[in-house]
């Protein structure tokens, strides 16, 4: 082979570059999970706590879809507590600071959904003021 | 190595078979819970308004314009190339364009008639919407827009013969001097329109603007019901559609 040393070192190199970000993100620290804040009101959310976090945005979909698309507005869980699906009444009414509960979360997570452009968070700066 | 093409076609064809499985497998979400119809939601094949232009006399037609668009937080932008409207008002010969001409009375044409989207049996905004952003709800026959699809290509606004439809240029939030929260505001890039206050409907509640008009010129029935109130007005009073030879079939109607 020609060049030999050129080529192995060069593998080398190619090897450390790419396996630099997961070596970083080994050495570092983990950063601490947001501390969220629950609601005053401390009852259940809608559906359990796991599923939520798993899954509150497909739920959140399909509220949407439901609601705009086929006249539903009533969701019964599988508790069989009813909700009227609305972002505005039901999340926002007990999750009153989506600073402190929504943002934190996803901050930690790097995803960064535009709910708030058109949904007025309430919470965050008063009613009526949404920037 | 060798492996037969035989035996290559087979293990190929089985990996794609298991990877379009689990795929599927992972797409199907399904919520716990089920969804019902609001208790107090009023019911109808196909919502409709009636506009009596005899009582409106258009003089007082900025309450019920300021009240639709206070509470669905429409913001006020005065340039006329960037204003955004949900209820308007028009002079007769550019509400019916087809019926103008140079001798109409002096009573139709110092009129301002109030306008807002046509709610359509036949729309041709849905038709050309390219993410069915914009449908009529097979339920009630409103139009409505999902405003988390529109992409803002403005098609809709092309396709509507009644200017109906306004875009937002602008972040509409700096506009719109006090926010409803209760209501979403819209954001920079899509389009909106009346939506017959189907957020009132479905928790029982009348239009805003046939709430607020003290004169009783509007009126908010089911097109759809033959005994309805709207209906019997339709069949006794001489009434007109907006640009009926485009066969749109508007859900609004004037009496003159």
């Amino acid at each position: 082979m020609h060049g030999k040393g050129w080529v192995i070192t060069g593998m080398i190199l190619f090897a450390a570059l790419a396996a630099f970000p997961f070596y970083w993100n080994w050495m570092g620290e983990d950063k601490p999970f947001p501390k969220l804040e629950m609601p005053e009101k401390a009852r259940a959310c809608v559906e359990k706590t796991e599923f939520m976090r798993a899954n509150h945005m497909r739920l959140l979909d399909a509220w949407r879809i439901s609601v705009v698309r086929d006249n539903l507005l009533i969701y019964t869980a599988a508790s069989g507590e009813t909700f009227e699906m609305n972002l505005h009444k039901t999340c926002l009414g007990c999750h009153t600071s989506t600073e402190k509960f929504c943002d934190r979360c996803h901050a930690y997570n790097d995803v960064t959904p535009p709910c708030w452009k058109c949904h007025v968070a309430t919470g965050v700066s008063g009613e009526g003021d949404a920037s | 190595m060798t492996i037969s093409r035989r035996k290559f076609l087979k293990t190929v064809s089985a990996s794609c078979l298991a990877m379009t499985a689990q795929s599927a497998v992972s797409h199907g979400f399904s919520l716990p819970g089920h969804m019902t119809p609001g208790p107090r939601e009023l019911k109808a094949k196909r919502w409709a308004m009636l506009v009596d232009m005899s009582k409106c006399d258009g003089r007082c037609t900025e309450d019920c314009i300021g009240v639709c668009h206070e509470i669905h937080n429409v913001p006020y932008i005065p340039s006329v190339e960037h204003q955004v409207m949900w209820l308007f008002q028009e002079p007769y010969e550019n509400t019916f364009p087809d019926r103008s001409h140079e001798l109409i009375s002096r009573n139709l044409k110092n009129r301002k008639f109030l306008l807002l989207c046509n709610h359509c049996d036949d729309p041709p905004c849905v038709r050309a919407c390219p993410t069915q952003a914009t449908f009529k709800r097979e339920n009630d026959g409103i139009v409505m827009i999902d405003y988390h699809r529109c992409i803002g290509c403005r098609f809709c606004m092309a396709a509507c013969p009644y200017g109906s439809r306004s875009f937002n240029f602008r972040d509409p939030r700096p506009h719109i001097k006090k926010i409803h929260p209760a209501f979403p505001t819209r954001r920079k890039g899509v389009v909106e329109k009346c939506n017959f206050c189907q957020e009132r409907l479905e928790v029982g509640k009348m239009p805003a603007c046939v709430e607020t008009c003290k004169k009783g010129a509007l009126m908010f029935g089911d097109l759809g019901d033959p005994s309805s109130k709207i209906r019997r007005i339709l069949d006794e009073k001489h009434h007109a559609r907006r640009k009926p030879q485009l066969g749109t079939r508007p859900s609004v109607f004037y009496i003159f």
